[in-house]
């Protein structure tokens, strides 16, 4: 009497586990972190770090590469530009032996690093302009960095805007706290006071409007990355 | 059969030809679709503010019903993911092809095949009476065609590779004339397998049973003699 229950659990069962199976290697375009799609970001991401030389630089271009500034394009997460909060500093802090808070002038003080390189978007168009700012390895030499930080948090005064990095790529020689764009002054359209840059990560994750920048044991999102976008994201 | 004992018998199309033709079927279809919706997000050829003037479509999105992944995000993803499967079911299929020998008989070979793809040319568009002679699996043209697809996948990979991690690979990167430049043969490439794609298609209605073949393997195959 039991047989054709059984059978029903059975067929039931494997029903069920078949779907558990269908559903950890689905490609959910909403969702891509899950499934297939997102075991396959952990698969690139160890192989974007294992392609990652640490010493390897961009070519550093010419004036005659730089991109007209009104073709550079200007992009904010929300409706306006974000005004710069009255007497702005940048923190450093985090895993760090003497957090600092940097003025303006404080962070302009730091050795000068320019770089010209060739700015790579995820949407993929490629712009050229020439970035003044300190290296943020030498920030980080200050700041005295403890050896459990693997990972640098980047946060923006513009609310939800935030980033995290690996800390090779922060420690890069061509990544920069930005305050300078094509020798000027930054501009509010591209990040003022200072914004992120860097030769070895798409721009999404250059966050502008720098308020925070935090050495941690474990990486944090992104305001793109939350929404779906690829965490590591190097070029 | 010969005096040299009996020859095993492979099927017109072996298996692992049939498991990587369909493979690659679903693969080109999903790296296409998911590098058309990735295109949607930037629909021009050339860096900011220089974009390239030969590409006529400049600002034309490709039509969605072609697409794949929904937005950039999820089509970046279903990109590099299917990216890994699309080379490894290539890498199986040149594999198979060299270590089987069935290369000899699918491959182009100008001076065994080329009069016979100018032949075939010249008989479908009824320029030619007579029929080019048989020379087996595949006529001259196809042999051309085929072996201008596996020549074409190459650089497609190559310049992939290049828009994904432009700054660690420079000397390839610079090989291809940089991001800008590697982008257009990307698409360029993709857009050639298209074409190929779509006359594949035409062909193998014209003729249905080489459907059947690559489904089901077809008879054991009967070369004429050399």
């Amino acid at each position: 009497m039991n047989g054709p229950t059984r059978r029903s659990f059975l067929a039931q069962s494997l029903g069920t586990a078949g779907l558990v199976a269908l559903s950890g290697l689905a490609c959910d375009s909403t969702r891509p972190r899950t499934g297939f799609l997102g075991l396959m970001e952990r698969v690139n991401e160890r192989f974007e770090r294992a392609l990652f030389d640490p010493t390897r630089l961009a070519p550093e271009l010419g004036p005659e590469q730089e991109t007209n500034l009104a073709d550079f394009p200007q992009y904010k997460i929300g409706p306006a530009f974000p005004e710069v909060p009255a007497g702005w500093v940048l923190r450093i802090g985090g895993l760090v032996t003497r957090p600092l808070y940097l003025s303006l002038e404080a962070l302009q003080r730091f050795p000068r690093t320019r770089s010209r390189v060739r700015h790579h978007c995820v949407e993929g168009w490629t712009a050229v302009a020439a970035w003044d700012g300190v290296r943020l390895s030498e920030i980080a030499e200050r700041a005295g960095v403890d050896r459990r930080a693997r990972y640098v948090e980047f946060r923006s005064f513009e609310p939800g805007y935030y980033s995290s990095w690996d800390l090779e790529s922060a420690l890069h020689p061509q990544t920069l706290l930005a305050y300078g764009m094509d020798g000027a002054p930054l501009a509010l359209e591209h990040g003022a006071p200072v914004r992120l840059y860097s030769a070895v990560k798409l721009g999404y994750k250059m966050v502008k409007y720098l308020a925070e920048v935090n050495f941690l044991p474990m990486r944090t999102g992104g305001y793109w990355e939350d929404q779906g976008y690829e965490w590591f994201a190097g070029v | 059969m010969s005096a040299r004992g009996p020859v095993p018998a492979r099927p017109l199309q072996p298996l692992s030809i049939r498991v990587t033709h369909w493979l690659d079927a679903i693969l080109l279809g999903i790296m296409a679709g998911s590098g058309l919706q990735i295109l949607t997000a930037f629909p021009f050829l050339g860096p900011r503010g220089e974009l390239f003037r030969l590409y006529p479509l400049q600002g034309v999105p490709p039509p969605s019903a072609l697409t794949v992944g929904e937005w950039l995000a999820g089509a970046r993803h279903w990109h590099f993911a299917f990216a890994w499967l699309f080379v490894l079911n290539g890498t199986a299929y040149l594999v198979y092809l060299v270590a089987s020998g069935e290369w000899r008989r699918r491959l182009f070979f100008p001076r065994r095949d080329a009069l016979n793809a100018w032949q075939t040319v010249l008989h479908d568009l009824r320029l030619r009476k007579a029929a080019p002679p048989d020379v087996g699996l595949y006529n001259g043209m196809q042999r051309l065609t085929y072996t201008l697809v596996l020549f074409f996948a190459l650089p497609l990979v190559l310049s992939g590779l290049v828009l994904y991690k432009p700054v660690q690979l420079p000397h390839l990167t610079a090989l291809l004339g940089g991001y800008d430049c590697a982008r257009a043969i990307h698409l360029v490439l993709m857009a050639a397998l298209a074409v190929f794609a779509v006359i594949h298609v035409v062909e193998v209605l014209l003729h249905p049973r080489t459907l059947l073949d690559m489904t089901t393997g077809g008879p054991p195959k009967v070369e004429p003699p050399s």
